[in-house]
């Protein structure tokens, strides 16, 4: 495949089609869409961490006037326990009794059931009105409880080593002999790391508002990462088939993974169908916390041995996640991604999927991978300072290359991590002094990328400017991306090309928005209709010349006569072809929808200066670079946003951000008050070097590039903090508190 | 789905006519930053609420002839700060009355709120009980006066009778060589609430500590007006001794909880760093530095 080099839009930070409308207030999110008669949806959730549901009994809701519905798992499609339906990653088993719960609550704000009333008020008087008859079981939350012999169990029917267990599930990565491979080692180091549950913070409350017309027909305005999911989810808890439900994707604020599910469209398409009404639903931000997807908090223990030259022999990490209360958590990112940089002969990596009575994780931004980063990177740490040996010199003599084989399973194409390590090591950054009670910390990282199914449309209008068409949710400027690359092929001014976001209904199924793929993916199909807009607009100027096609070349948004009849017409722009079209063939336009292939992997480096206020506690980041093979940055502005968005996160989980549970089980800081996530003024300028290793099966060089900044930011952070305090801490966040109560403990863990 | 009255008189006989004829189920708005936060989140349902913010008195401010300041207890945030003079001699009190909320908030949220509040994390609290700010209350029976340090009596409660309305904020007249300052401990930079706050009010006359008040914050169920660390700066020349002595005097007053914001270790030790660093620069400020 050809890779474009030189190029007017690409790697040009074109204004952003989404911009005007954010800035102005003017962009319609979900919670923004009404409609005539339109009613408000309301969930009655579980106030207990665990508990049998013996009965539910609705009446007096139902009779307090403006209800107009109630709806309970009775009313949702059930999936039986004993045979898996998978959508995507999510299994329908769960996911049904995600939604609302079947015959237990597994977690405080479990969904039980739902009304629908004239008023916001009367909807939530009347969930007052619902009875449930619960019976109160015990309860774990954290990993350690929850894998105790006698813990109590979630799932009955699941068994671990042949007794009911909360451990799900379990993936074991192996490479070599792990045990020849540390006979070997000259050193070894091994800790162990726990992290806290951190939500994914998107500013914008799950919403939705759904008509179901009388004759069945669904409509769903709602904010996700995926109108088809949506769809599919929808269709199958409530049995609409999938041509009955038009999903239309509001503009998102915001996902990061968690709203690559959904929690109230199947509840409102249920209760708008039996009210006959559309129904509203916007979670409240307390609803989001107790009940929507954080990410697993995990306990990981990781063992590296090296020779005394800096060859890393053997690694070894175990990683258990909490899934929550459904089986899920990504112990395929900690377990797959953490030791992915690095060419290691024996590696063993395995997860466990705990579950615990916590609402269900969700995916967010590289699912799992920055918790298995975060213990290997700090243990490499370790051992490079053990051998006396510079961090990146450390990781460029042990770094993957094209030919490594990772251990879990691919054999590298040409990858760009050491070319992240080289900018690093020159950049401005890394040859500055650090001062007193400062310190510098590196971290790198992996994130697999995906491709997929993607659909577009490009229509040449009228006029002869051109409508492209996509399937997926913008949320990392995939918009934008097109336009450039629309534009570059059509050579054309990018601001003739509007690049909107179809519903389920108006363009081919596309896979959600996730895994880094969307701007990799649509842009492969962009381009190959777009091609075949240009071949026909060379037909067309063919005809018109009474020439062959072939003759035609089309160049700077016109087609030219080429050899042997070059001069010989002046050229046709996309305009004049335009306004010809209807006498030449009719309207001129192209649809592709593929299956993609040949997402690579993403690579990451870090660089990291922190200044600890020694008598609070407070470590404050004051200068951060990221380093990143992008393949391509098609637009350049956006991925630099994306890595300094994924480090803003990864800041925040390292020093405060954390699920706080009370004895109860509930969660003691459902909102941005107590949850700490950072604010502007806590962080620096955050810096980027982007670094482009274009990917060869892509037709514009892209990568993924979403989801990497997040995973090596809590290493370099804590590795940062070491450097400035000489003290390790294996626990995050590390907040004021633990940060001063752990500089007053000298004790440190020493090596083998 | 109860019915909210609301009403907003004009003057402050009427305010309190309503606000006492209502008893427990009536709340006060001035700029309803904590107010209608509760209601949203189900923690109040008030039968009436009375704004007090067209009353005149509760939204002045004025310097008064002997040299001290009065401001009316609606007076927001953002108002404070632009008074020619008030920030100039009370910049401790000004920066704790400005760190309550965002931008945004500091239009509308007040000192007086913050006090009514009764939360033990009150930004504006400690500064004002350093300051020896004096509150005045009318109620059915009339007015009286408080200190400041009086008024809360438990997190979310006052000393405040049924019916009382807070009025005005009286500071004292500023001694030459008198300085003040607020610090809190955040996790975050802003947009957060105080893990520990220290307001500090003293004189120096030729380099020695003549007066000197400690308000704490968010280290006991109450804010803290913390005689015993004012005393060990007073008569000193704010020498690492005499500071070390405050300090332990103020971890000394400490009855903090563990909480989702800081442990009692945590809050007790902070407490000292806090007294510290607040006094040095109060005494920068009293030296006109």
């Amino acid at each position: 495949m050809n890779i474009v080099v030189n190029n007017k839009w690409i790697g040009q930070r074109t204004i952003r089609p989404d911009g005007v409308d954010k800035v102005t207030g003017r962009a319609a999110f979900a919670a923004d869409t009404t409609m005539p008669g339109m009613i408000w949806g309301k969930v009655l959730r579980s106030p207990h961490p665990h508990a049998r549901i013996r009965s539910i009994d609705t009446s007096k809701a139902e009779a307090l006037p403006g209800v107009k519905a109630v709806v309970t798992s009775r009313d949702v499609v059930d999936f039986p326990l004993d045979k898996s339906v998978m959508l995507g990653i999510q299994d329908m088993r769960w996911m049904c009794r995600n939604v609302m719960a079947r015959d237990k609550a597994l977690f405080p704000g479990h969904p039980v059931a739902a009304v629908a009333a004239t008023t916001e008020a009367i909807a939530a008087k009347a969930c007052e009105l619902i009875e449930v008859d619960y019976e109160v079981l015990p309860f774990s939350i954290e990993i350690e409880d929850a894998i105790k012999p006698d813990a109590p169990i979630l799932h009955e029917f699941n068994k671990f080593e042949g007794k009911p267990s909360n451990i799900v599930g379990t993936l074991e990565h192996k490479k070599g002999d792990i045990d020849e491979g540390f006979k070997q080692a000259d050193i070894i180091i091994e800790r162990s790391f726990t992290t806290r549950p951190v939500h994914q913070g998107y500013i914008e409350p799950h919403a939705c508002l759904i008509s179901v017309t009388a004759d069945g027909k669904a409509t769903i305005w709602s904010s996700s990462q995926g109108q088809f999911m949506v769809r599919a989810m929808t269709s199958m808890l409530t049995g609409i088939p999938q041509s009955d439900i038009r999903a239309i994707p509001a503009e998102i604020g915001g996902g990061f993974g968690g709203k690559t599910i959904v929690y109230l469209e199947p509840l409102a398409t249920l209760l708008a169908k039996k009210s006959g009404r559309p129904v509203k639903m916007v979670m409240t931000r307390e609803e989001v916390m107790r009940a929507t997807g954080p990410t697993s908090g995990s306990k990981s223990t990781v063992k590296i041995g090296a020779k005394k030259d800096g060859t890393i022999v053997a690694a070894q990490g175990t990683f258990y996640l909490q899934a929550g209360a459904f089986p899920g958590s990504p112990i395929r990112g900690a377990a797959g991604c953490s030791f992915a940089p690095y060419d290691i002969a024996n590696v063993l990596s395995v997860g466990y999927d705990v579950c615990s009575n916590r609402s269900k994780v969700a995916a967010y931004r590289a699912p799992g991978a920055p918790i298995g980063a975060y213990a290997v990177e700090c243990v490499l740490d370790e051992v490079a300072e053990s051998l006396n040996m510079e961090p990146l010199e450390f990781r460029l003599k042990n770094a993957a290359r094209q030919g490594t084989k990772a251990a879990h399973g691919p054999v590298f194409p040409r990858i760009g991590y050491i070319e992240t390590l080289e900018a690093a090591k020159t950049s401005p950054h890394y040859s500055t002094p650090t001062g007193k009670l400062q310190g510098r910390g590196v971290a790198s990282g992996f994130w697999f990328n995906a491709g997929g199914e993607s659909s577009a449309q490009v229509n040449i209008t009228e006029d002869g400017n051109v409508v492209v068409t996509t399937g997926h949710p913008d949320i990392g400027g995939s918009r934008a991306g097109i336009a450039n690359v629309c534009a570059e092929l059509l050579g054309i001014d990018y601001r003739r090309v509007s690049v909107i976001i179809g519903d389920t209904q108006t363009v081919g199924f596309s896979n959600l928005t996730g895994g880094s793929r969307v701007l990799f993916a649509s842009s492969m199909v962009v381009t190959q209709a777009t091609e075949k807009v240009i071949n026909t607009l060379r037909e067309r100027a063919a005809k018109i010349w009474e020439i062959d096609p072939e003759a035609v070349k089309w160049e700077n948004g016109a087609a030219h006569p080429a050899s042997p009849n070059a001069g010989q017409f002046e050229p046709l722009t996309l305009e004049q072809l335009a306004e010809k079209a209807p006498m030449q063939g009719g309207p001129i336009g192209a649809g592709v929808q593929l299956n993609t292939q040949g997402a690579d992997g993403g690579f990451g480096t870090h660089i990291c200066d922190v200044e600890v206020d020694i008598e609070l506690g407070i470590a404050r980041v004051i200068r951060y670079t990221a380093v990143q093979d992008v393949g391509r940055a098609v637009h350049p502005g956006y991925v630099e946003g994306q890595l300094q968005g994924g480090v803003a996160q990864g800041i925040g989980w390292a020093l405060n951000e954390e699920y706080i549970y009370r004895s109860d089980g509930k969660v003691d800081n459902p909102g941005f008050l107590d949850y700490r996530m950072p604010v502007c003024s806590d962080l620096p300028m955050l810096d980027t070097i982007l670094v482009e290793v274009p990917n060869p099966k892509h037709p514009q060089g892209v990568k993924g590039v979403g989801e990497v900044p997040l995973v090596p930011v809590m290493a370099a952070v804590a590795n940062a903090i070491y450097r400035a305090v000489g003290k390790r801490f294996y626990a995050l966040p590390m907040s004021p508190p633990k940060v001063l109560a752990g500089l007053d403990e000298p004790v440190q863990q020493a090596a083998e | 789905m109860t019915d909210i009255r609301y009403v907003a008189p004009q003057t402050l006989d009427e305010a309190v006519g309503a606000y006492a004829a209502a008893g427990s189920a009536a709340r006060i708005l001035a700029g309803g930053t904590d107010l209608l936060v509760q209601m949203r989140s189900g923690a109040v349902q008030p039968g009436l609420i009375v704004d007090i913010k067209k009353i005149k008195e509760l939204t002045a401010v004025e310097e008064l002839s002997d040299g001290g300041f009065r401001f009316g207890a609606a007076v927001p945030g953002a108002v404070l700060a632009e008074h020619p003079h008030f920030g100039k001699i009370w910049p401790g009190v000004l920066e704790a009355v400005n760190l309550i909320g965002s931008t945004q908030v500091q239009g509308r949220a007040s000192a007086g709120g913050n006090l009514c509040n009764a939360s033990p994390a009150g930004d504006s609290v400690p500064a004002m009980i350093a300051a020896g700010a004096v509150v005045t209350v009318q109620g059915p029976s009339g007015r009286r006066e408080l200190k400041v340090e009086d008024v809360p009596a438990a997190p979310g409660r006052t000393n405040l009778k049924p019916g009382e309305i807070l009025v005005f904020f009286t500071l004292p007249p500023r001694p030459p060589g008198s300085g003040d300052a607020y610090l809190r401990m955040i996790p975050r930079t802003e947009m957060d609430i105080a893990v520990v706050g220290c307001g500090v009010s003293l004189t120096l006359k030729d380099g020695v500590c003549t007066h000197a008040r400690v308000g704490l914050g968010a280290v006991a169920p109450t804010a803290l007006l913390v005689a015993p660390a004012a005393q060990a700066l007073i008569g000193s020349r704010l020498d690492d001794a005499a500071l070390n002595a405050a300090a332990n005097a103020c971890r000394a007053a400490c009855r903090p909880i563990d909480d989702k914001r800081g442990t009692i270790a945590y809050r007790t030790q902070i407490a000292g760093v806090l007294l510290k660093r607040t006094v040095k620069i109060a005494a920068e400020r009293a030296q006109g530095k």
